[in-house]
């Protein structure tokens, strides 16, 4: 599989990272390099293999239902790079 | 007769099928610590896990988790005793992570069923092809500054199932049905409080229409639709639009939509144009969830009686008509209200005060059967003072009244207005004389054969003992007299 | 000898002895901050101040006879783990304005046992590199040259700033993160000690993401006992990292001591890499005749599905990645770039706050998750990395670690490498299989190259059997005797 510069955009726009148009190729060759150096999997044979998907094989652990977090607004805000009072703001959003 | 809507090209089906998000009545969120009550200050209820600051993990709820499976085992359905929680990647400002935790190919809930009854009498099933475990989004306010969106977290991370239904909805009226039963399922089984004001339960509507006969043709999900009359109206209001696309010769997008409730139709959802890529992949900072048939079993073993067992029971055991019976158990209270009422009592008796006098009173009062303005127990007492013939059913309509009114207690009320029924036949025949003497003209009337004049004569027999006049005795006498 | 060239272990027992204070550690290590780190960039921020209020705790909990394993001992802490009221950056510049109000597990776990924090240490960015290059705060010159020629050479990466500070002298040990080799591999090219311990085995909690299911904390060192003490430090359950693991932490320094009479250690016949340098492979050979004198028994194991690991990292680790960093939007902390529109702010933030090899990766990741590709990337990828923790789990039940080099090359030099990226990504080769199993892994420095480039050997054990790893790892330290030291160090 062979990334075009128009999947390169649509790529780009899915992770909310501008990417000029000057950057386009440039992006396309290392990405395709990356990406055909990775179909080397293609080798492997995993007919009926089960995906491994965590870094361990435990069983979830659950937590209790207890509220004991939160309660700490000025805390959450303090790094925010705009606020007005106790919100976050962002530039205004049309639904 | 099946719903259809008339176009110019002829008939066509609509086709509906809800994505239903109900928030999970829990204390903490589904995946932090922190409180889940409505209404607090902004960002006051805000782990860092649900802000998404850098390095925080989710560490799932038990609770959410045990709610998620009773509503399955609500709702008939498969529990899957293996899940896991998969991420739903997009960006939005009031979605922290970046992601939202759910579960996509791996529900914790799968195939069940919710059984609705309609106006004309039938009833339907309509299908639920599964409910997972997810987290809510934020809250962003839209009109609180001129060029600005304002961000609360305190929903995000709120436990929320959502539950999706098969197409096999065909009307407005069999989707609004639909949400109102499952709302009712869900508070019954105390896993959502439905309360769609507030948002705790919100309903994605998706539409189609065909002709008959046809296969589906494109649907358009309209979202976040928030009361059961909305529903109904969206479903209708979108069919129309489709209808027209198709019929004006366009072709109807597979797009997202919202309701608008003022002017009553759809339109598209702007922040939601972009074709959407949601890169569904297992969340890495979560294991599969396994649960243990044995705690699954013992969930089961605690539900409560659901409303469709209930309300075969009203039949069986009080002889209720399906009717009453399915409006005493859409609410868990009301039924209580109804059970406690009726023991020992005449059950039909019970059943109309409920749902007649006393659903009136609590309209008229705007208070809530868990707050009633007559507890079940005066309500009850007020039936036994008919059934032993103190007072009779007309009597007992002012009793009511004055329960209402003064809160005492109906014998209290009975004999403090001299309200007793007057049972003494020598009282009954110096009343009945009395109206059949001032009215001889009507005498006449009935005597000739104008029959219908009985219930004059009763009106004003009634009347002249200030309606404390035993209805037996009183209907009895006039016989006699007019022969 | 001063005060900079004790181990940790030294150091203690010299606190606690009285021989001398925290606080003159700590000023020593300060010192030689201020003398040597300009030339290193190996601390993006020094926390004197902290530092000696801190060390000042430490002598009076050490003259109240309240001290617990690490009172009084001076830690650089890789940028990665979240320090309350310390910025912590990720070595990336959208998190540059980011100061956390939360202390991770593990550097909390760190002070409860009362270690001294001198600074953050300089990494890859987001912990996505093998050379530090990638850093927004500049890159950390290794404290090694080639013999005879002064050019830069890289620490190795992403750990690249912990490791280069431990080898300098510049801090007595360090924290750090393996995603694909990122504590291994820059311990093999600064002439230290680092264990990647198994997954789950040190929390996440408080650590910055990469990649959730390949991540793990652990510490480099000078030796593999200052490892083993470190890390029994770091480790432990933690109830708000649902992938820690509920077990008791080992006495790890005791296990250093147990020697590998009677081990059976394996040697995986496909890291025999085609065009892995001749030193490297005579030095392999070294260390496992070292072994087989000290009596352990060594066999020839396979791991078929090894060399297909980096390719599968590349596929898991952006993957992963591509999704941890979507919380990085300029809404709630670090960096905004302005934007007329939400799209436009998260893009711009994104694009400005981000650098080359982070962008590449989020694309790759956004790219193998996408709609038509996740079975044949993505799927893939999983069902290739259950095969590798087969050949492991297959192995395992013959002998009781492997031993393998840690890298196929020495250090190379700031600006080599830097045109294709999977040369840059083959460093990973050797090390990346034990992330993408969850085993433990140390490198323990092993000898010389030709150019006196310190090389390192790994060993790998079963999963959470870190105590044999130790035992191996220090077994190779005591025959490999290596005391070469780099030339730019504290009092060098
Ligand atoms: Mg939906
Ligand atoms: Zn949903």
């Amino acid at each position: 599989m062979s990334l075009d510069p128009a999947t390169v955009r649509r790529i780009a726009k899915l992770a909310r990272i501008r990417v000029d148009e000057g950057q386009v190729e440039a992006l396309r060759a290392d990405l395709n390099s990356i990406l055909g150096w990775i179909e080397q999997l293609n080798e492997v044979d995993t007919d009926g293999v089960a995906p491994l998907t965590g870094g361990t094989q435990m069983a979830l652990r659950l937590r209790e239902d207890a509220v004991n977090d939160g309660g700490m607004a000025e805390a959450v805000l303090a790094n925010a790079p705009d606020r007005d009072g106790d919100y976050f703001a962002v530039p205004k959003v049309v639904e | 007769m099946a719903y259809t809507i008339e176009g110019s090209t002829g008939a066509w089906e609509v086709v509906v099928g809800l994505e239903v998000h109900a928030q999970v009545i829990s204390k903490s969120k589904l995946f932090s610590g922190a409180a889940t009550a409505f209404g607090a200050a902004p960002n006051s209820q805000v782990s860092f896990v649900d802000a998404a600051f850098p390095g925080m993990l989710p560490v799932p709820n038990r609770e959410a988790i045990a709610q998620a499976v009773r509503t399955g085992l609500g709702l008939a359905a498969e529990i899957n005793l293996v899940s896991r929680f998969d991420r739903k990647n997009y960006f939005y400002a009031d979605l922290p992570q970046g992601y939202q935790i759910s579960q996509f190919e791996h529900p914790i809930v799968g195939k069940g069923v919710v059984d609705i009854a309609l106006a004309d009498g039938s009833t339907k099933q309509v299908g639920i092809t599964r409910l997972h475990l997810e987290q809510d989004a934020g809250k962003s306010l839209h009109d609180q500054h001129p060029t600005k969106s304002f961000i609360d977290l305190n929903r995000s991370g709120v436990a929320l199932m959502e539950i999706v239904s098969e197409p096999d909805i065909r009307s407005p009226e069999e989707a609004g049905a639909y949400v109102k039963k499952l709302r009712s399922i869900l508070r019954y089984l105390g896993t959502c409080d439905g309360n769609m004001e507030e948002g705790s339960l919100r309903a994605d509507v998706n539409v189609s229409v065909r002709k008959a006969g046809e296969a589906y043709r494109t649907r358009c999900e309209v979202k976040n639709v928030n009361s059961v009359r909305f529903v109904m109206q969206a479903v209708e209001a979108e069919a129309l639009r489709q209808i027209a696309v198709w019929e004006s010769g366009g072709t109807v997008e597979q797009e997202t939509r919202l309701f608008d409730a003022n002017r009553g139709e759809t339109r598209p959802m702007r922040s939601k144009e972009d074709a959407h890529d949601y890169r569904y992949f297992p969340d890495p900072d979560l294991l599969p969830v396994v649960l243990e048939q044995s705690w699954v079993d013992a969930l089961k073993a605690a539900l409560p009686e659901l409303p469709d067992a209930k309300q075969a029971r009203f039949i069986r055991e009080y002889g209720l008509s399906p009717y009453d019976a399915a409006v005493l158990v859409a609410e868990q209270a009301t039924a209580q209200f109804f059970e406690a009422v009726a023991s020992g009592r005449d059950a039909k008796l019970a059943a109309n005060w409920v749902t007649g006098d006393f659903f009136a009173a609590l309209n008229r009062t705007g208070r809530s059967i868990e707050n009633p303005p007559i507890t079940a127990a005066a309500l009850g007492r007020l039936l036994d003072l008919m059934a032993d013939g103190t007072i009779n059913g007309k009597i007992a309509k002012e009793v009511f009244e004055a329960m209402l009114d003064s809160g005492e207690d109906p014998a209290a009320i009975v004999d403090a207005r001299g309200l007793r029924q007057v049972t003494d036949t020598s009282a009954i025949d110096a009343a009945v004389d009395a109206v059949l003497a001032a009215n001889p003209e009507k005498v006449a009337e009935y005597k000739s054969g104008k029959d219908k004049l009985f219930g004059f004569f009763v009106g004003n027999v009634m009347k002249a003992m200030a309606g404390k006049g035993n209805p037996a005795l009183v209907n009895a006498a006039l016989k006699q007299r007019l022969g | 000898m001063t005060l900079t060239d004790l181990t940790l272990a030294q150091a203690r027992d010299g606190l606690r002895a009285r021989d001398f204070s925290a606080v003159e550690l700590t000023e020593a290590y300060l010192s030689a901050i201020a003398a040597v780190n300009p030339r290193l960039n190996a601390y993006v921020l020094v926390t004197d101040e902290a530092a000696r209020a801190q060390a000042r705790a430490a002598d009076a909990a050490l003259a109240a006879g309240d001290h617990g394993a690490l009172t009084g001992i001076p830690l650089a802490i890789k940028d990665l783990f979240c320090t309350r009221g310390v910025r912590t950056t990720a070595g990336s510049r959208i998190l540059a304005p980011f100061v956390p109000p939360y202390e991770s597990t593990v550097t909390a776990n760190l002070l409860r046992d009362g270690a001294v924090f001198l600074g953050k240490a300089n990494m890859d960015e987001f912990a996505m590199g093998s050379s530090n290059m990638t850093s927004a705060f500049g890159p950390v010159a290794s404290p090694w040259t080639r013999r005879g020629d002064n050019r830069a050479l890289v620490p190795g990466g992403s750990s690249g700033g912990s490791a280069a500070a431990v080898s300098a002298r510049i801090a007595l040990g360090a924290t750090a993160t393996d995603t694909g080799g990122s504590i291994r591999q820059p311990a093999s090219f600064c002439g230290i000690v680092g264990i990647k311990p198994t997954y789950g085995r040190c929390s996440r909690w408080g650590i910055v993401a990469f990649a959730s299911s390949l991540d793990q904390a652990g510490p480099v060192a000078r030796t593999v006992e200052d490892a083993a003490i470190l890390l029994g430090s770091m480790a432990g359950f933690d109830a708000k990292d649902s992938t820690s693991a509920d077990l008791a932490v080992p006495d790890f320094a005791a296990a250093c001591r147990r020697g590998v009479k009677g081990l059976r250690i394996g040697v995986p016949r496909e890291y025999r890499m085609e065009g892995m340098a001749p030193e490297i492979e005579a030095l392999w050979q070294q260390g496992l005749g070292w072994l087989r004198d000290a009596g352990a028994e060594i066999v020839d194991v396979s791991l078929p599905h090894t060399k297909y690991g980096l390719a599968t990292y590349y596929i898991v680790a952006p993957a992963e990645a591509s999704s941890n960093l979507a919380r990085y939007d300029g809404v709630r902390f670090g960096a905004r770039s302005a934007g007329g529109d939400l799209a436009e702010l998260y893009e711009n933030t994104r694009a400005e706050g981000f650098g080359e090899e982070v962008k590449r990766r989020v694309l790759i990741g956004t790219y193998v998750l996408s709609a038509g590709y996740y079975d044949a990337y993505y799927l893939k990828a999983q069902k290739v990395r259950a095969l590798i923790l087969r050949d492991f789990t297959e192995v395992f039940r013959s002998v009781d670690a492997l031993v393998t080099p840690t890298a196929p090359t020495a250090a190379f030099a700031q600006g080599e490498k830097m045109d294709d990226p999977i040369t840059m990504y083959l460093n990973d080769i050797f090390t990346v299989p034990a992330n993408m199993s969850g085993i433990p892994g140390i490198s323990v420095p092993a000898g010389l190259d030709g150019q006196a480039l310190p090389l390192g050997l790994q060993v790998l054990g079963k999963p959470f059997d870190e105590e044999t790893v130790f035992a191996v790892g220090a077994a190779l330290e005591r025959a490999a005797g290596f005391t070469a030291l780099p030339g730019i160090r504290a009092g060098g």
